[in-house]
């Protein structure tokens, strides 16, 4: 990601101390630095852990259904929308800031790009549309937050209801089913790539962008800068509001993304699509071992959490058990999710 | 149109909170709008009341908000019925969701003085008192579907059968099923947390115990969103690798079922959908997916709930039913839709 290379800091100039500087932000980053990539291992290796603990309580109670590849695409598949919105609400989390907004920008973006007149324009039209209301939404956000300045939780949850309301008063509360066939067709078997299907691979091309432009980029290093001390990340040179800006923009990026992933998925737009996204998304990523506060995370623990969630849904409707013990097992994994995070930190510190 | 609440609160909050995001969004305005063209009028069935004009009414008419089809239904019954009639002035609040919200709209009305309510309320129970108040100011209350706690709240009530929804589909599933040894039956249910969810199923199972080679394997919920409906049902699908027959309580969240149904590739068995939307009805009339029929609950109720307003403001019967009085309570058959009769249905299904 290159851009204003005008402000472009060296990045080591992040990790010394400038004389003059408030010390603690920039002098601490080395140990900062040491302790997120443990910290990281910890909860990636102890998230494939209960994964792992997954597969085996499914592969023992349904021996037959759930190791098989239908299954396993099937996980894949229904975890793939939450996960670009969940990869997108990382890095704003990681950037110190929070967005309660994804789950209506999904619901908004879904029925714009399936309006009558939009269908019109066959599946390009459609992908452009959804993008187009995604960024657009997250743009909203970041220049009412960077630039406002608002805090965060308050311009998003502002978004959350409006988009809502935008979404519902564009459906009147009608499902709009998609009659586009290339669409249709993406969502179905025959579109497969190697037994992969289509929307998986979105997802894992999401995935990759996001772990290289956080762990590998300019834009990744002053995410985590300004998510752990702004002010320090303001006075080493990096232009603080404009790098809020880009977070929020990315996260309405990839809820355009996700949205138009959810009609190929469900071949319909309704105002109540991603309903709930934003708590999904959070708590997904919290598991994963970013930490709320800002400042540390990962896009493979984000992703870790993500799939978490879904196989427990799989196993819970395997097993023909209730939505309410689900719901009771996804509250219990993220208090044992954040005792862990804690414990690690303990040790480390 | 534009007197719809939910949509001119939805635009409003719109301009308040999103402007700048509806701004954002112009450019794309100029090449979108959600008309699909077949607005048609949903008062096809003659008015059940007295034709006659009579001394002007006004009747309050609070609903919950239009955010899925058959509420929405529900709102547009009401307001074309409404229309229909020289002698009615139809006071409609804003739809909410939100108990507290739906007292005060539902207050609000009381006090501009209308003479007769129609609440279709958000929580029959936890609206109870509103209609007790609304009663004891001499204000007559037609309570719509969802029902109040205590008959002193309410003069009449209309609404569906949730009972009969289940029972009528275990009926249908069992008489097809009748010749199959050891059938297999998947039931995909609404959101638990409704009351109305458990009647269905209460129903469903009622009837199943009629046929005695019939088996429910699986339930599981889901939220009537297409979203979920798509997740939960492909999730089943997964669970059974066969059965026979599936009973779906709601069509929206069925256009997400039969989504995944399509992606597994499944067609051995048959299925039944709930409510009656149009999508649903044509599906079962061009007969080319699993969907082969749908329990009814009507949103024409809503119409018939003005009727019955009507006549109670003007002191009337109802022609045909009473002679001085209406009902108190008046319950709808939840008919199953076939391919046989889909063509008297259709004109009742709903977007």
């Amino acid at each position: 990601m290159t851009h204003g290379a005008t402000s472009e800091p060296a990045s080591p100039s992040l990790d010394k101390p400038r004389p003059g500087a408030p010390p603690p932000g920039p002098a601490k980053r080395p140990a900062g630095r040491l302790l997120l990539g443990r910290l990281t291992d910890v909860h990636s290796v102890s998230l494939i852990g209960v994964l792992a603990v997954l597969a085996v309580i499914g592969a023992a109670t349904k021996p037959d259904q759930f190791l098989s590849t239908d299954n396993l695409q099937l996980i894949l598949t229904q975890a793939s929308v939450i996960g670009v919105v969940t990869v997108g609400v990382t890095f704003v989390i990681i950037g110190g800031g929070i967005d309660l907004s994804v789950g209506a920008i999904v619901a908004l973006a879904s029925v714009w790009c399936t309006t009558v007149a939009t269908q019109e324009f066959g599946m390009g039209g459609m992908i452009f549309t959804a993008l187009l209301v995604g960024l657009c939404c997250g743009l909203v956000n970041g220049v009412l937050i960077a630039y406002g300045p608002m805090v965060p939780f308050v311009a998003t949850l502002a978004m959350l209801a409006s988009a809502r309301g935008l979404a519902l008063h564009i459906t009147e509360g009608r499902t709009q089913v998609v009659s586009v066939e290339s669409v249709l067709d993406l969502g179905g078997r025959d579109a497969y790539v190697l037994g992969v299907p289509p929307l998986v691979i979105i997802f894992a091309v999401v995935t990759v962008i996001g772990w290289v432009l956080l762990n590998r980029t300019t834009f990744g290093r002053r995410t985590v800068a300004i998510g752990g001390n702004p002010e320090a990340a303001r006075l080493a040179g990096i232009a603080v509001k404009r790098q809020r800006l880009m977070l929020y923009a990315l996260s309405g990026l990839c809820c355009g993304i996700a949205a138009f992933m959810l009609v190929v998925l469900s071949g319909s737009g309704q105002n109540t699509n991603g309903n709930l996204y934003e708590l999904n998304a959070i708590a997904a990523a919290i598991i994963g071992g970013t930490l709320l506060s800002g400042g540390r995370g990962t896009i493979i623990g984000s992703v870790l959490g993500v799939l978490v969630f879904t196989t427990i849904t799989n196993l819970f409707t395997l097993n023909n058990l209730d939505s309410a013990g689900q719901q009771i097992a996804q509250g219990a994994i993220i208090v044992a999710a954040v005792l862990l995070q804690r414990r690690s930190a303990a040790q480390h510190t | 149109m534009s007197a719809s609440p939910a949509r001119r609160f939805a635009s409003r909050r719109g301009l308040l909170f999103g402007g700048a995001a509806a701004s954002a969004g112009v450019f794309l305005a100029g090449c979108t709008s959600n008309d699909t063209g077949d607005d048609e009028e949903d008062s096809q069935q003659a008015p059940v009341a007295e034709e006659s004009e009579g001394p002007p009414v006004t009747i309050g008419f609070a609903g919950p908000q239009a955010d899925h089809g058959w509420l929405n239904a529900i709102n547009e019954n009401a307001r074309s019925r409404a229309e229909t009639y020289a002698d009615v002035t139809l006071e409609i609040t804003e739809g909410s969701n939100d108990t507290a919200t739906q007292i005060g709209q539902i207050e609000t009305l009381i006090n501009s003085q209308v003479d007769v309510l129609v609440i279709l309320p958000a929580d029959g129970i936890a609206l109870t008192q509103i209609g007790l108040t609304a009663m004891r100011a001499g204000i007559p209350v037609v309570n719509l579907d969802r029902i109040f706690d205590n008959p002193q709240a309410y003069r009449c009530w209309i609404g569906g059968d949730n009972y009969g929804m289940g029972l009528n589909a275990g009926h249908f599933i069992g008489e097809q099923l009748r010749d199959v040894q050891n059938a297999r039956v998947v039931e995909l249910s609404g959101p638990d947390n409704l009351e109305l969810t458990g009647q269905r199923t209460q129903g469903f199972d009622d009837a199943l115990a009629n046929y005695p080679n019939i088996e429910k394997v699986a339930r599981q919920a889901a939220e009537f969103t297409v979203e979920s409906g798509q997740e939960v049902m492909s999730g089943l699908l997964q669970a059974q690798p066969e059965f026979d027959a599936l009973w779906n309580h709601d069509d929206d969240q069925g256009v997400g079922a039969l989504r995944a149904i399509d992606q597994a590739g499944r067609d051995e068995f048959i299925m039944v959908g709930g409510a009656g939307a149009r999508s649903a009805m044509e599906a079962i009339q061009a007969d080319n997916s699993v969907l082969k029929a749908t329990v009814l609950y009507p949103p024409t109720m809503a119409a018939s709930a003005i009727d019955l307003a009507r006549a109670l403001g003007q002191s009337r019967g109802v022609g045909g039913l009473a002679e001085f009085e209406i009902p108190s309570s008046i319950t709808l058959y939840s008919a199953v839709v076939t391919r046989e009769n889909v063509e008297q249905y259709l004109p009742t299904g709903f977007n």
